[in-house]
């Protein structure tokens, strides 16, 4: 049990600090978990890291999952999930209410009228960093081109864009 | 009535963001387009522009992107029990897969099949995050200095390295000095 608790308040920390989704957490996530607890290996690390990226959800909740689960079964997954959104979930239910209240002063209008073009910036720059890795011959440019075309020409549904990269992945690779 | 409506309305957002969190590979990043679809396309729920507010509001705030999003999501739709069943909606699917996929990793690792189809997956994701930027940029008036700012923050992270958060903060003291004197009406362009 005290281990649980122990989990549980290590993701609540890593989520209080991680800014910038589930990628930046994972350095987060290896220090803690493997340099100082020792409750995992490196290598054991690295699969956890590809476990959630290839499975459908948040990096973040997958790799606290994961990692909590390598620690302790199941108990340990769920401890790791819940802690790491403790931080943010308080988080936006303070600010929630604040912000509805203050979402159309002339300041705030201002301040998002800025921040607007900043977030096309930093969802475009992920783009680019999964590109790095994601986009490594021409079939995977092919795959990434045809997908893009049937999002925004035809309207295709995403998630029907996924399951059709993967029929694809299956007749390319 | 109103209240039983209120509730359907509930449990329909719940199981909108599992929907969502059991379909998306790739992270945050690549939910934006499925949430959009849902919450501000197919039911209205929200607008555009509030749609791109509260994204950056998800990104200042330390956590994962998606949990911040449906969270605040589900609080602006129904207070605090729609905050709670956003973040429970879009964690529950990937908690349970997880602990499946844990518990049989190491036969799934090594499949050729599921290697085939994953690196089919992952060029995609990169598409799916275009297309959002694309869907998102529409709702931005075309004017050089905006686009200079989408450029100049792609290369202050990509390039320089500088961390996401600062550049949010950054454009928003930017913002505010800039746009304060204006006319509150002329934004809705």
């Amino acid at each position: 049990m005290k281990i649980i608790v122990e989990i549980f308040i290590i993701f609540m920390k890593i989520g209080a600090f991680s800014f910038g989704g589930g990628l930046a957490m994972l350095p987060f996530i290896e220090k803690e978990i493997v340099d100082k607890h020792h409750w995992i290996t490196s290598n054991e690390f690295i699969d956890i890291i590809a476990i959630a990226q290839m499975t459908p959800g948040p990096i973040a909740i997958n790799s606290s999952t994961f990692a909590g689960y390598k620690v302790a079964g199941i108990l340990g997954g769920l401890s790791g999930s819940f802690g790491i959104v403790m931080v943010s979930f308080i988080l936006i239910t303070i600010l929630a209410k604040y912000f509805i209240k203050i979402k159309d002063a002339k300041e705030t209008k201002a301040v998002f009228k800025g921040i607007r073009p900043a977030v096309l910036g930093l969802v475009l720059s992920a783009a680019v960093t999964v590109g790095k890795t994601a986009l490594i011959d021409i079939k995977s440019v092919c795959i990434a081109i045809i997908i893009f075309l049937g999002l925004n020409k035809l309207k295709l549904h995403p998630i029907l864009g996924i399951v059709l990269a993967g029929i694809m992945g299956i007749l390319l690779y | 009535m109103e209240r039983k409506k209120r509730m359907n309305q509930l449990l329909r957002m719940f199981f909108i963001f599992m929907k969502i969190g059991t379909f998306t590979l790739g992270g945050g990043y690549a939910m934006i387009p499925l949430i959009q679809d849902e919450i501000v396309e197919k039911n209205k729920w929200i607008d555009e522009d509030e749609f791109i507010d509260i994204i950056a509001l998800a990104q200042t705030i330390p956590g994962a992107l998606a949990i911040n999003t449906s969270t605040y999501i589900g609080y602006r739709l129904f207070g605090f029990k729609g905050a709670l069943l956003g973040c429970i909606g879009t964690m529950l699917p990937s908690v349970v897969i997880i602990l499946i996929v844990a518990a049989f990793f190491l036969q799934f690792q090594n499949n050729v099949w599921v290697e085939a189809i994953f690196r089919g997956i992952r060029p995609a994701v990169v598409a799916l995050i275009l297309a959002a930027v694309i869907k998102l940029g529409k709702t931005l008036p075309k004017s050089i200095l905006n686009i200079g700012w989408v450029i100049g923050s792609v290369l202050c992270i990509t390039l320089f390295h500088i961390h996401p958060i600062l550049v949010i903060i950054f454009s928003g003291i930017l913002g505010y000095m800039l746009f304060k004197g204006e006319n509150s009406d002329e934004d809705n362009c």
